[in-house]
């Protein structure tokens, strides 16, 4: 080896200074990293911040009380009324129907995933629910109002209102579904196999395993998947904005109109909304409820999940 | 013997409960299944509705008869003869005001076509049916123009034209396009990951690769997996409070020197929705830098590489393909979504393009939104048309991004 | 000046600690490594042999929760002092992995790659080419420079970690188990190799191959868990090879080394 050792020579002998460098660049780019990480934080701030401040406006208007708020029906603040129940119930039934649809659907499509669709069949079927939660939302209020209510109508006869919750809540449905379904799988995937063959070596059947074993195993899993949908559901705008009404409501028949409060926010603020009216603060107002829901919807099922997941590992 | 051997079916009896149970198992399995064939069936129901909607019959009636205008039919013009028409009846200030337009001369032969029956001859929509109906009851619906609007035309009409494309919005359905709101809609999501892919990216990094597991770290991890499921009409109301009204100035272009346009602009839109994908580009970053493997740090680190150094030379190169799956898949949102662009304050009536961030705008959901929400059937059909242009889009975004993931394989 | 002196040692530990939170994984190490010479860290698994290795060239700082007491001394200087750039150490003291880790580049890239951040200013090609030969992989590899490394083998793919390493020219190269991931004739070129290396360089390897350690190394450090149950592992023994596997003076050494050990 000795022609080669030109660049390579021995190099015990040189000054070795293994003190600290300045590296301004590092510094600075790490400082940059780190806005950039807060800066997430920063955002929850703004949203509860400027929420709040609006929404203070708003119960701090003589005109409003929380009697009023709590205990009137009719939400109209322009004219001074302000129950906000109607936007409630339409939101609670809307989210309803969507759950009553998407989590029998949701489930069903998991276990048939998870436990008895070979890989070949899986990679055909998995894509279908995909595009389901890749359609935008606008363009599912389009169906709800221009394919489902007419089916409605037609099924249910003159009852059935042109703008009506129940047409929104089943395509609401339809649109939760591909979210249920795959946390649920997750769900269901992340039961450690011990467990199945545990069942499989007392002589279950298959599907006794995957409903008596594997679903109760995970059953935390999906109860964090139904909770997101709930609040996905809740959240949900275009869908109500196109199909469920446009004025707040107080009714109990799913096959009226009645506005939710996403569909109430989208409409008055779509309008010519002027800056410091009780219309615009009351929207923030509507709009702080439904953050402050959705966050703990949100929350409670990340702690289920991470929960669920630290029993596994 | 063991005592309890007796309370076991055996023989016949436990081949028969065997059968039962396995029964009941195909049975459930096939109850399972149907789910899935309900989530085809809806996807199919929705896809036909949309098509169902962009093409049909249509019956209409001319305001002004073509024979004033020309003695040729108006199929036959040529391109130079309908320049002539539309030269010698519009007044010339109109003439002038199309022109400064868009030269006339440069149009196209059916974009002049389209001018010539907008602004001269004008068209009275009757009323029109979906394909199915027009196929299915096609003789039906003749005899019932021809009852109801004996001077009206008939004729089968695919609402989604490259004419629909190129046009900018109008108060007739007719000669409506999607122009300005396809325009709307890039500018928008341009704005938006030019925001929130160095922001995400950089989040990223610094929570996979700097930041130490400490409560900080914690509340920034599970603050983001929050803001990711905030309902988005809430990121609206953020915008519309922030960058609509706070920052007017900036947003509204007035402190670099624009005044004719208040915070409602494009830049407001862009910030909102760089704002609600944020979080999104964020997590899918995270799981493309973890999915690197630490031997491949250790070896940078190993040959003394500082921290940057690693990071921008082997872990960015490396996770790059997942970053960008997860932009793609960010932008798809963006372009998809519609509760915050109504709360930003979207105008629905823009005919101009938009000539930069300071615009005003409309952006392609909106005009499905808008179109749907009208009365009238043939809005109805160039919402559904509409509709089929934002899902061509979105599927082709999402194909690449799948092109992407697939054309990179693990190497390590 | 202190970092002038010709120093006797390649690296000398002080009562040295790593700690993982409050457990110390290794406990109270004095060593003495002679440069240009192999030297063997043996012993059973999870005894904290690789631990130890990595406290030599501050791998541990990527460890959560690690930190380290004591001293360790490159030629006097302490490379836990609190002035020292981890990045400076790292680069004096190379490392080769396990596993095989090229960086996914091609051959040519990987090499220079460590030698450009490292602000080498002289002919490139000269110094792949010598790497490579220093690597024992310049015949194989000549013609596929532009190759992705990936597509070497697996002991290619070790020696080229080596030759990235002896690239940016280090006093002392680590070495955890090399050969452990590699078939029987690719193990036998990366002892010859080390053979060849330890003429200019200090090798440190860490084996769980006894027969190995006996083959290749100098001197042997023979590590062990603490006896009072704390699962905290130190050097029991430490001298030449040949008195290790022939003349131990620890009673355990002598069991492990016999194959006696349970």
């Amino acid at each position: 080896m000795k022609q080669e050792n030109t660049i390579l020579e021995n190099k015990n002998f040189r000054p070795l200074d293994l003190k600290k460098k300045m590296r301004p660049g590092e510094s600075v780019i790490q400082s940059l990293l780190f806005i950039s990480g807060v800066l997430s934080v920063f955002i929850t701030v703004a949203i509860v911040y400027e929420l709040g401040k609006e929404a203070l406006l708003f119960f701090n208007n003589p005109d409003v009380t929380l009697a009023k708020f709590f205990g009137t029906t009719r939400w109209q603040p322009g004219i001074g009324l302000f129950g906000i129940w109607p936007l409630v119930t339409s939101t609670l039934i809307t989210s309803a129907i969507a759950i009553f649809v998407s989590l029998p659907l949701g489930l069903a499509a998991s276990l048939f995933l998870s436990e008895y669709a070979s890989p070949k069949a899986r990679s055909a079927l998995k894509p279908i629910l995909e595009i389901l939660a890749g359609i935008p939302t606008v363009v599912y209020g389009y169906f709800a109002l221009l394919f489902m209510t007419p089916l409605l109508q037609k099924i249910f006869g003159e009852g059935v209102q042109v703008y009506n919750m129940a047409s929104a809540g089943i395509v609401m449905g339809i649109m939760i579904l591909p979210l249920i379904s795959s946390m649920s799988e997750d769900a269901l995937s992340a039961v450690p196999r011990v467990l199945r063959e545990g069942a499989y070596a007392m002589g279950a059947t298959k599907f006794e395993t995957s409903l008596q074993v594997v679903l109760p195993a995970a059953l935390s899993g999906i109860g964090a998947a139904l909770i997101i949908g709930i609040s996905r559901a809740v959240g949900e705008t275009m869908i109500v904005a196109i199909a469920a009404g446009a004025g707040p409501n107080f009714t109990f028949d799913p096959f009226k109109a009645a506005e939710t409060m996403t569909g109430h926010i989208a409409r008055i603020s779509g309008g010519d909304l002027s800056y410091n009216t009780i219309d615009y603060t009351s929207l923030f107002a509507v709009a702080l409820m439904l953050f402050l829901v959705t966050l703990v919807l949100n929350l409670i099922s990340q702690t289920i999940i991470n929960r669920f997941r630290q029993r596994y590992e | 013997m063991n005592p309890n051997h007796d309370h076991y079916p055996e023989g016949e009896t436990l081949r028969q409960s065997l059968k039962k149970r396995y029964r009941s198992a195909s049975l459930w399995q096939a109850i399972f299944f149907s789910a899935l064939v309900i989530a085809m069936i809806s996807l199919a129901a929705l896809l036909y509705n949309v098509i169902d909607g962009a093409f049909g019959y249509v019956a209409f009636e001319y305001k002004n008869d073509p024979a004033e205008f020309t003695a040729k039919p108006l199929d036959d013009l040529n391109k130079q003869e309908l320049l002539d028409i539309l030269k010698a009846n519009l007044s010339s200030g109109a003439y002038t005001k199309l022109d400064n337009e868009k030269l006339m001369k440069k149009r196209s032969k059916s974009v002049l076509y389209t001018l010539v029956l907008e602004r001269l001859i004008q068209i009275d929509t009757k009323q029109n049916w979906s394909m199915t109906d027009s196929i299915l009851h096609s003789s039906g619906i003749k005899t019932e123009v021809s009852e109801k609007y004996p001077k009206a035309k008939l004729e089968f009409r695919s609402w989604l034209t490259p004419v629909f494309l190129t046009t900018p919005m109008s108060s007739k359905a007719e000669f409506a396009g999607v122009r300005t709101a396809i325009l709307g809609s890039l500018w928008m999501v341009g704005i938006a990951i030019l925001f929130a892919l160095p922001i995400g990216t950089g989040a990223a990094i610094y929570l996979q690769e700097y930041a130490i597991k400490n409560f900080l770290s914690r509340v920034i991890q599970t603050n983001i997996n929050n803001l990711a499921g905030v309902p988005s009409i809430v990121y609206g109301m953020l915008g519309l409070a922030i960058f609509v009204r706070a920052f007017e100035p900036f947003t509204s272009g007035s402190m670099f020197g624009i005044t004719d346009s208040n915070g409602r602009t494009i830049l407001s839109a862009g910030l909102t929705m760089g704002v609600l994908v944020l979080p999104l580009i964020i997590i899918n970053a995270q799981e493309a830098i973890k999915a690197v493997p630490d031997s491949l740090r250790q070896a940078a680190y190993g040959v003394g590489a500082t921290r940057w150094q690693t990071i921008w030379h082997h872990v960015l190169p490396n996770a790059l393909p997942g970053i960008l799956t997860g932009s793609i898949l960010a932008v798809s949102r963006a372009i998809g979504e519609t509760a915050p662009l109504i709360v930003v304050g979207a105008s629905t009536f823009i005919s101009l393009d938009p000539d930069g961030p300071f615009s005003k705008f409309t952006a392609l959901p909106i005009q499905i939104y808008q179109w749907t929400t009208r009365a009238q059937s043939e809005f109805h059909s160039i919402a559904a048309s509409a509709i089929i242009v934002l899902l061509v889009l979105l599927l082709t975004l999402n194909a690449t991004a799948v092109l992407i993931r697939n054309r990179v394989q693990r190497k390590y | 000046m202190q970092n002038t002196q010709i120093p006797e040692y390649a690296i000398e530990t002080k009562n040295l600690f790593v700690f993982y939170g409050s457990f110390a994984a290794v406990s109270e190490v004095n060593l003495k490594i002679e440069k240009q010479k192999v030297t063997a860290i043996i012993g059973p698994s999870g005894c904290g042999k690789s631990t130890l290795l990595r406290a030599f060239n501050r791998m541990n700082d990527f460890v959560p929760s690690s930190y380290v007491t004591g001293e360790v001394l490159m030629r006097g200087q302490n490379i836990y002092g609190s002035n020292i750039d981890p990045v400076e150490v790292r680069r004096n003291i190379g490392m080769v992995f396990q596993k095989p880790n090229p960086f996914p580049k091609s051959i040519y890239e990987n090499i220079a790659w460590g030698a450009r951040i490292n602000g080498f200013k002289g002919n490139m090609d000269e110094l792949v080419e010598q790497s490579l030969r220093g690597a024992a992989l310049w015949e194989e590899v000549k013609d596929l420079l532009k190759k992705n490394a990936y597509e070497l083998s697996g002991g290619q793919q070790q020696r080229l970690c080596i030759a990235r390493t002896i690239a940016i020219q280090p006093d002392i190269i680590l070495m955890d188990e090399p050969a452990s991931a590699l078939d029987p004739i690719s193990t036998l070129r990366i002892e010859e190799l080390m053979q060849e290396l330890k003429k200019n360089y200090t090798i440190i390897i860490v084996t769980h191959n006894m027969q190995q350690a006996a083959r290749v190394s100098d001197y042997t450090a023979m590590m062990m868990l603490e006896k009072d149950g704390s699962r905290s592992g130190t050097v029991i023994e430490f001298s030449e090879t040949k008195k290790i596997f022939t003349n131990p003076k620890d009673k355990r050494t002598e069991d492990y080394v016999t194959g006696r050990f349970g």
